[in-house]
């Protein structure tokens, strides 16, 4: 269980602006291993995004290497290594549930009958069983990020990258998400990237929590939580969570996240 | 009952706003020809030696043979007259002549927006299409189309192509524009976000048109299409005034203003306003079929 599936070694970008270089990224050392779920926390502008589209190969970094499944990150996204899930569910809304989740499969060229296996398959994954036929609008916002969550999943990719999924969901929704992603987690066995820049949320979920600083954005720390995999709500509760979180907290005042 | 009476109360919720406009420019109508033809009315009299009471003058008004402005009732008899009594094939029939513009416009329509969609995509996608090509799209526009139309008939004829083709180009010469305009604008429709997904999927550019910008371009289409058709009929009589008079709605405009016939003018004019409405209308019912099939009617 120890095999880097994604690896970061002394990763820079810098991004020439009118008032000159903004490093948004600045000598990121990481290396995550099969089967983590790592978030990255930070205060707006440390790069944490940034970072995640990296390995997605959304943005090309301007020094050092990235590598995603022993590949470059743009052979990755060729091979459809990751599966990326963003801020908003930004589901088509001509097309049904079924159909947005239809569509990479699409793209891909997988056959029908394999399509419509896989779309019942992840459906259930995410609980939305029997949604297949409803148009987006008729979805709350929990339910449609979940569509969005199970359209990442569809083609079966080991890498999962998350950009705040649930930023913009309410704090109950949010943890019955984060409770069934766990689950999700757990059956699925793939390697997430998870941005948030919520403390609760990122020590709840992961297995590493990578705190980030901003200007340069850089790593401020990297902790390996010591709570089982196997959790639920109730963990939030411990003591042992309030000290990673107090750890957590510590981090981000040490990049200065609280000046 | 109450659900009849909610019915008609919806259908005048919305008809009500038009229909009051519509009294209120068939009163000023109304006024503005006893206005306008009262001096004629007033002539003949003189000439007469009579003078008219306050109602002789309204009432001749309204009844001369070629009166300066013609009054509602008058362009509607005359439309009666040269739709209902009249077979569709003689050459009196308004239906004949609204017949061979419409068929004109729809050719150049069709023209204009396969045109228009083109271009548009070229400059969606080529930078160097978006550079060299749209000022000069924004510059046809400028160009007088009552100036050029009638050498674009002329040059079209001396070279052997009349009849429909001519009128159609310059239909689609102003139809073109505005779906160009349109559909640039709709294909740039999805954000960043959209366009970053579909490189997680290492989409092609035709998948992410044919998939993502395409469906995403049809509320900008359809607004597009509505400017167009009207545009594309404006054309198809513009096409028509220098062509002799032959046919057409625009040919009737000629003849009436060659002849003094101020009501065939004005009953043309009336059919090609109604023509333009229900083609304009009949875009409409089809974007708002599409667009809440497509669940994005807001």
């Amino acid at each position: 269980m120890s095999e880097a599936v994604i690896s970061a070694k002394d990763l820079s970008l810098t991004f020439e602006t009118n008032d000159g270089p903004v490093h948004a990224l600045k000598d990121i050392n990481l290396d995550i291993n099969k089967g983590d779920f790592v978030s990255f926390i930070g205060p707006s502008g440390c790069g944490k995004t940034t970072f995640l589209r990296c390995m997605a190969d959304l943005e090309t970094p301007t020094g050092g290497t990235i590598t995603v499944n022993g590949m470059s990150a743009a052979e990755a996204r060729m091979k459809r290594a990751y599966g990326y899930v963003f801020q908003a569910a930004g589901l088509y809304p001509w097309r049904t549930i079924g159909g947005n989740i239809r569509l990479p499969l699409e793209i891909m060229g997988f056959n029908k009958s394999e399509q419509s296996k896989r779309v019942t398959d992840v459906l259930e994954l995410v609980e939305l069983a029997g949604f297949e036929k409803k148009f987006p609008w008729q979805l709350s916002g929990g339910m449609q990020q979940r569509a969005s969550i199970a359209r990442a999943l569809a083609f079966d990719a080991d890498i999962l990258l998350m950009d705040e999924p649930f930023g913009a969901l309410d704090e109950i929704v949010r943890d019955h998400l984060n409770e069934q992603l766990l689950q999700l987690w757990a059956r699925t066995e793939k390697t997430i990237g998870f941005v948030t820049h919520s403390i609760p949320e990122a020590v709840f979920l992961s297995t590493k929590i990578v705190v980030m600083s901003p200007r340069p954005g850089r790593i401020a720390d990297v902790i390996e939580s010591t709570l089982p995999r196997d959790r639920t709500l109730d963990i939030r509760e411990s003591q042992e969570f309030a000290d990673i979180a107090h750890r957590v907290r510590e981090g981000l005042r040490a990049g200065h996240a609280y000046d | 009952m109450t659900s009849r009476t909610a019915a008609l109360r919806r259908i005048w919720h919305r008809a009500g706003p038009i229909l009051t406009i519509l009294a209120v420019l068939l009163a000023v109508w109304y006024a503005s020809a006893v206005a306008l033809n009262a001096a004629w009315a007033k002539d003949k009299a003189k000439r007469a030696d009579t003078v008219l009471t306050f109602s002789e003058l309204v009432s001749d008004t309204m009844s001369q043979d070629k009166p300066l402005l013609p009054a509602p009732h008058q362009v509607a008899e005359e439309i009666y007259k040269t739709t209902v009594l009249k077979k569709v094939t003689s050459k009196r029939s308004l239906i004949w002549h609204g017949w061979i513009t419409l068929s004109a416009t729809l050719l150049g329509f069709a023209f204009g927006t396969a045109l228009g969609m083109l271009l548009a995509v070229g400059i969606v996608y080529s930078r160097a299409t978006d550079m060299s090509v749209m000022p000069w799209v924004i510059t046809s526009q400028t160009i007088p189309i009552l100036a050029v139309a009638p050498m674009i008939i002329v040059v079209l004829n001396a070279v052997g192509v009349s009849g429909l083709l001519p009128k159609a180009f310059i239909s689609m010469y102003l139809s073109f524009f505005p779906v160009a305009v349109g559909m640039v604008k709709g294909l740039r429709a999805p954000d960043q976000m959209q366009l970053d997904q579909m490189r997680t999927w290492s989409a092609t550019k035709a998948t992410s048109f044919w998939k993502l910008r395409l469906p995403s371009s049809m509320p900008y289409l359809f607004a597009s299409l509505k400017i167009g058709i009207a545009a594309s009929l404006v054309g198809a009589i513009v096409g028509e005034l220098p062509t002799g008079a032959v046919a057409g709605l625009g040919a009737r405009l000629l003849a009436g203003s060659y002849y003094g016939q101020t009501i065939q003018i004005w009953s043309a004019l009336i059919c090609a306003a109604i023509l333009a409405a229900s083609l304009v209308a009949l875009i409409g019912l089809i974007e708002k079929i599409t667009l809440k099939r497509m669940g994005m009617l807001s």
